[in-house]
């Protein structure tokens, strides 16, 4: 498959409620160009991750994963377990075998 | 690009604090978010050495980083203190019973004694039971009054100096509150995002399921409010507590002093406090009584009461008729003394509002109006209707062979329903909080 990428998912904090309360999720992500043909996108950043993650994994109340066209405040991002605001945040450009992860901090302690 | 660890200890850095927007790698924000923590315990003077401190546990994120770090700190810097868990059971199926099983493994990894105080044992209601009653509207307003003073209780049993409780900055920009036994919040100026890296990094486990009554309402407007701003400005949330700490109250505005409440003589800031009034309108079939303005509470009582008195009225009114012998059942004039018996019974039974087994036994177990007579008086003028209830039907049934046969299960059975019944009927003296 060209340009296809091999991507581990994983939810924690209570986000993975939104997705079946599945925590762990090994993804592969088509080609960009593919997935979004109707645009001169063609790479994937977590932006059109979230995207994709919107479209195939989240399972309900999406409003409470997303805000916008980023992450609702008070969800973590990690790109290989390091901060993504290191990273440029939406703009991160994946790379194979990335492990992205999405921990809520907004469930009550 | 990897980015270096601010702190030039070479490696990459992990993650960019907010507070600051140092960039860390994981050993540097661990040492500064503990420092932190250390700082802001010795600058408050927070603990005194050989301090009892019991650590208000949810098994959630916030008090198992507290629970994780305060252990941490009392080894390293030798604070001397004793630590210990505290947790409320509120009764709330598929939520905190889970949560519980992560304070056990608490208890177990920190080491450290745990109690579990359940809203059961101190106000004979569960929040199960509770929002039966009142819906899933108000019932955060009975959920957190009542953990407030459970807390005040289990410390109170521990005997410990101060209650430490998970609160972060986070928590305390959205609301502010207080107790009244001593509470330290060793987190407050503690970032929620730092907190929950911190459980990740160091692989805390936490619970981190929403409460089954309170689907995204964890104070969810101010908290997304606050959530948006801390993305543009993340200083914000330090200012809005600088803002609240350094609130001044002029001289003249009275605050509330602190006194011991009337009924359960257990701390409070009014004559009754809050708990008891709420639990008084659970037990009187008005869970709405301590919800909204006090005006509108005194209300409700005194309707309340009118129709107690309206009840003993009509009661009165029957027995009066039944001793002419032209009592009237239904419209119809009554045929028997029995009958009479029975309407009577029924009609006590709903101002009681106890279940239907018990009201058979009355029903057959009283036979003379006379004895009713008795037992009328005894609900009519005493509060402990219940507890008379059961001494006069027993001193009954022993002399009624029908039920001699099965008089040790009907004892049984009587109490156990007086047991039951006392959650709805009214009986303050049904708190067992024994203190």
């Amino acid at each position: 498959m060209e340009n296809s990428l091999n991507i581990h998912i994983h939810f924690g904090g209570g986000a993975e409620l939104l997705f079946d309360k599945i925590k762990k999720h090994v993804v592969e992500l088509p080609a960009a160009r593919k997935y979004f043909p109707d645009t001169d996108i063609e790479k994937w950043r977590i932006k059109e991750l979230l995207q994709w993650i919107k479209d195939n994994l989240l399972k309900e109340r999406p409003e409470l994963f997303l805000q916008g066209d980023s992450v609702r405040p008070g969800i973590l991002v990690l790109i290989n377990d390091a901060d993504w605001e290191l990273f440029g945040e939406l703009e991160y450009e994946l790379q194979n075998n990335d492990e992205i992860t999405f921990i809520s901090t907004l469930h009550g302690g | 690009m990897p980015v270096p660890c601010k702190a030039g200890c070479g490696k990459n850095a992990m993650l960019k604090r907010p507070k600051t927007g140092d960039t860390l790698c994981k050993e540097c924000f661990f040492e500064a978010f503990e420092t932190e923590i250390h700082f802001t315990i010795i600058k408050a003077e927070l603990f005194n050495r050989g301090d009892s401190v019991a650590i208000a546990a949810s098994g959630g994120k916030d008090s198992t980083v507290l629970a994780h770090v305060l252990k941490t700190l009392n080894q390293r810097y030798d604070y001397g203190l004793n630590l210990m868990l505290l947790s409320i059971d509120e009764g709330i199926t598929g939520y905190r019973d889970d949560s519980l099983e992560t304070v056990k493994q608490n208890r177990d990894d920190y080491e450290m004694n745990l109690k579990i105080l359940s809203y059961k044992d101190l106000y004979g209601w569960t929040m199960d039971e509770i929002v039966a009653q009142i819906g899933r509207k108000n019932n955060c307003t009975f959920c957190g009054v009542f953990r407030r003073q459970a807390l005040d209780r289990g410390a109170a049993m521990l005997n410990v100096k101060c209650i430490a409780t998970g609160h972060n900055a986070d928590d305390i920009a959205e609301t502010g509150s207080e107790g009244t036994i001593p509470r330290v919040k060793p987190l407050k100026y503690t970032y929620e995002k730092e907190i929950v890296m911190y459980a990740h990094y160091k692989k805390l486990v936490y619970f981190s399921t929403e409460c089954v009554f309170a689907p995204n309402a964890y104070r969810g407007h101010a908290r997304a409010l606050l959530k948006d701003l801390e993305k543009i400005r993340p200083t914000c949330i330090m200012d809005i507590i600088y803002s609240g700490e350094t609130m001044a109250v002029k001289e003249e505005v009275s605050l509330p002093t602190q006194r011991i409440c009337t009924r359960c003589k257990f701390v409070s800031s009014q004559e009754v406090c809050k708990a008891c009034v709420l639990l008084e309108g659970l037990n009187k079939g008005l869970p709405k009584l301590g919800i909204g303005k006090s005006s509108k509470a005194k209300k409700m009582l005194e309707e309340y009461n009118a129709n107690q008195n309206n009840m003993k009225t009509v009661i009165s009114n029957i027995n009066d008729d039944c001793k002419k012998n032209n009592c009237v059942s239904r419209g119809k004039v009554c045929r028997s003394n029995r009958n009479t018996t029975n309407y009577v019974e029924k009609e006590k039974n709903e101002d009681k509002c106890c279940s239907s087994t018990q009201e058979k036994t009355k029903d057959s177990v009283a036979t003379s109006s006379s004895k009713i007579n008795t037992l009328l008086q005894d609900y009519g003028i005493s509060e402990n209707g219940c507890v008379d209830d059961k001494i006069t039907l027993n001193g009954e049934s022993s002399e009624n062979h029908n039920f001699e046969v099965d008089l040790h299960n009907e004892d049984t059975s009587l109490i156990e329903e007086n047991d039951a019944c006392v959650g709805a009927c009214g009986k303050m003296d049904s708190l067992q909080i024994g203190f």
